[in-house]
């Protein structure tokens, strides 16, 4: 395997309501303890760009959106089961 | 209270004018009880007036397959949505992953937008338990609940909510935050799915409505052409705004004789028989009587199939293929259509005015009461007679009744008896190895009829009655009717005979006696002839004495004497 891919994520919040709060809080730890240098996230306020949201086809906030590498997957909830998220994220080996 | 229509037939009767404007409702039901369809609905009236545009949540069934499942009913959802329905596919995808708690936040701020672009009044959240199942705990489903509970209030937004009940616990809720749904919302209406001995049969009840009052009794629905129709149990009071003097001809017309000139206009007619009794017959007259005065007529068949009702009914000179032909007579059989004796009320309704019959034949009505209980068969009956009553069509129904000889009151188990505005009765009347038809008016009210037994007759000329003979205090009728006809003329005959003897032998005598008195009178004149001859002869006779003796003393020269006086 060459170098790792760069992970795209876009989290959608609900303002700073407490579970988006959360998602925040814990995607920022997760990239930071498995995806070191190699993430980018895009916050997108469904409060503030609810035609995204519609568009988008959002309904249950926090949401997070893997846009890369493929397949594209999509985690809902405040991130704060770990394991779950890492294991949709394909990156259980690596939290070992 | 202010309220807003369903568009779903007798619901909006039910509850006063529809659900309440600004409040939230929730819809239970269980698999396949018709929420989705009530919802859509709901969302279509609102839509279709343009004055209150709706957006429908789905978060079971994509938008795509709700609107081609409610194409079959005429909706036009593709014209409504370009302006007036928005659809909003919610749906969790299978392969999404959640992990840890969420809300609703971001749907709701979604449906913000579109609400304020369309000036949404109308919404529905289609399956909430769906989204609801996600949720990690009891507490943050509560949550979301009134999230969204608080959301509509704040946007007056008329609001359905549709859940899943189990399907054997249709009345209690055994998901415990709907259970909690049902304290919090205005309004909750229970749909309900049920086969009872192999028939199906859909209800919906009205189990709460905050501030206003409703008719709280399961009400029968179906899900018809034009989508829902649920029966109203309580009646507009609208019957006998349409009490007519007119008469219509039962398609006898020595039966018309009897009732006074026929049918009262808007009549129930009921006739009753046992199996074979020409009540089919009987109904087809009057049917083709309707026909032919050119009134669309509605004839319901429960036993066999149209064609043989025209076939059975051509042999004996009533003749409907035309009218089928030409479409002024809607033939079905109601073997076609399944379900209770709701469902074939409503059907039969929903026929009727589709094909504005003016003149409906229910043969037998008594087909319904083995679907039900007699308490439901009795309910309908009743809303027909006076569904039929306040539409001023003339009903005529016939019933099997099981003993052959007479009506006794109250037997029948479905007392639609008492109902009937006009009960004819046919009974057989087996006499000296033949058996024959006997037909007798039972009552009509409001019309003067005769107390006569009649005899029907069918031949392939028509069905005419004919007067029957007592004798003995039995009626006779067929061939004994006919014996008894010929000995009376009979009798009549010799009676005739006998006396146009006497006639011609009192002539005689009289003859007789004339000519003897002629004779007489000839004789009398000959005698009288002879008498006055005799007078004549004698008095001569003396006048030539008394000239001879005066000649004679001439003669002898003496002297006159005169003849001494007595």
């Amino acid at each position: 395997m060459s170098r790792p891919a760069t992970f795209k994520f876009r989290l959608y919040v609900a303002g700073e309501t407490p579970n988006s709060a959360r998602a925040k809080a814990n995607l920022a730890a997760l990239c930071r303890n498995h995806l070191t240098g190699r993430h980018e996230i895009e916050v997108v306020n469904v409060f503030l760009e609810p035609q995204r949201a519609l568009a988008d086809g959002v309904f249950m906030t926090p949401v997070l959106v893997k846009l890369a590498p493929l397949p594209v997957c999509k985690i809902i909830g405040t991130l704060s089961q770990t394991a779950t998220v890492l294991q949709a994220l394909g990156l259980e080996a690596l939290s070992i | 209270m202010s309220k807003a229509l369903t568009g779903i037939t007798g619901f909006d009767e039910i509850t006063g004018g529809g659900l309440p404007r600004g409040r939230t409702t929730l819809l239970v039901g269980g698999p396949g009880s018709g929420k989705t369809i009530f919802a859509l609905q709901f969302l279509v009236q609102g839509a279709k007036t343009g004055k209150e545009p709706g957006i429908f949540v789905a978060f079971e069934e994509s938008s795509n397959r709700v609107v081609s499942n409610a194409e079959g009913f005429g909706w036009k959802l593709a014209q409504l949505q370009r302006k007036n329905l928005f659809f909003l596919d919610a749906q969790p995808k299978p392969d999404l992953v959640q992990a840890g708690d969420f809300d609703l936040g971001g749907m709701l701020a979604a449906l913000e937008t579109q609400i304020s672009r369309m000036g949404t009044r109308r919404i529905v959240f289609d399956a909430l338990d769906v989204v609801l199942a996600l949720l990690p705990d009891a507490a943050a489903k509560r949550r979301e609940i009134y999230r969204l509970h608080e959301w509509l209030l704040a946007h007056k937004l008329t609001a359905i909510i549709t859940a899943k009940a189990d399907a054997d616990e249709t009345n209690s809720i055994t998901q415990q935050p709907f259970r909690f749904m049902q304290f919090m919302v205005d309004c909750a209406v229970m749909l309900n799915h049920s086969v009872a001995q192999g028939v199906s049969q859909r209800n919906l009840r009205v189990q709460k409505y905050r501030g206003s009052g409703f008719d709280e009794d399961e009400a029968p629905f179906l899900i018809g052409k034009n989508g829902l129709e649920a029966a109203a149990a309580r009646l507009p009071d609208r019957i006998g705004a349409n009490v007519s003097d007119e008469r219509v001809s039962s398609g006898v017309a020595r039966l018309d004789t009897m009732l006074g000139g026929g049918y009262f206009r808007g009549a129930s007619v009921l006739i009753t028989g046992s199996p074979g009794t020409a009540k089919t017959t009987l109904s087809g007259a009057f049917a083709a009587a309707a026909c032919r005065r050119g009134e669309r007529t509605l004839f319901v068949s429960f036993d066999s199939d149209c064609s043989e009702v025209v076939r059975n009914l051509a042999s004996v000179g009533i003749g409907l293929q035309r009218y089928v032909k030409n479409g002024r007579l809607l033939m079905i059989s109601a073997r076609a259509i399944t379900g209770s004796a709701e469902t074939y009320l409503m059907h039969i309704k929903r026929l009727a005015n589709e094909h504005e019959a003016r003149c409906v034949v229910i043969d037998p009505v008594s087909a319904w009461s083995k679907f039900d209980n007699d308490l439901t068969a009795y309910s309908v009956a009743e809303r027909l007679g006076d569904w039929a009553k306040s539409a001023g069509i003339t009903l005529v129904c016939t019933r099997l009744l099981d003993q052959i000889f007479g009506p006794s009151e109250g037997s029948s188990p479905l007392q639609i008896s008492t109902l009937a505005d006009t009960w004819i009765h046919m009974n057989y009347l087996v006499q000296a190895g033949e058996r024959n038809r006997g037909l007798s008016i039972v009552k009509s009210r409001g019309t003067a009829h005769s107390n006569q037994v009649r005899e029907l007759i069918l031949s392939d000329a028509g069905v005419t009655l004919a007067d029957t003979y007592t004798a003995g205090g039995e009626v006779l009728m067929g061939t004994m009717r006919w014996e008894k006809e010929r000995a009376e003329s009979g009798e009549r005959e010799v009676a005739e005979v006998a006396e146009r003897l006497k006639h011609v032998r009192l002539d005689a005598e009289e003859a007789e006696l004339e000519v003897r008195m002629k004779a007489l009178q000839v004789e009398l004149v000959a005698k009288q002839l002879e008498k006055a001859l005799l007078a004549r002869t004698t008095q001569r006779r003396e006048g030539e004495l008394s000239h001879g003796r005066t000649r004679i003393r001439e003669l002898r020269g003496a002297d006159t004497a005169k003849p001494r006086r007595k």
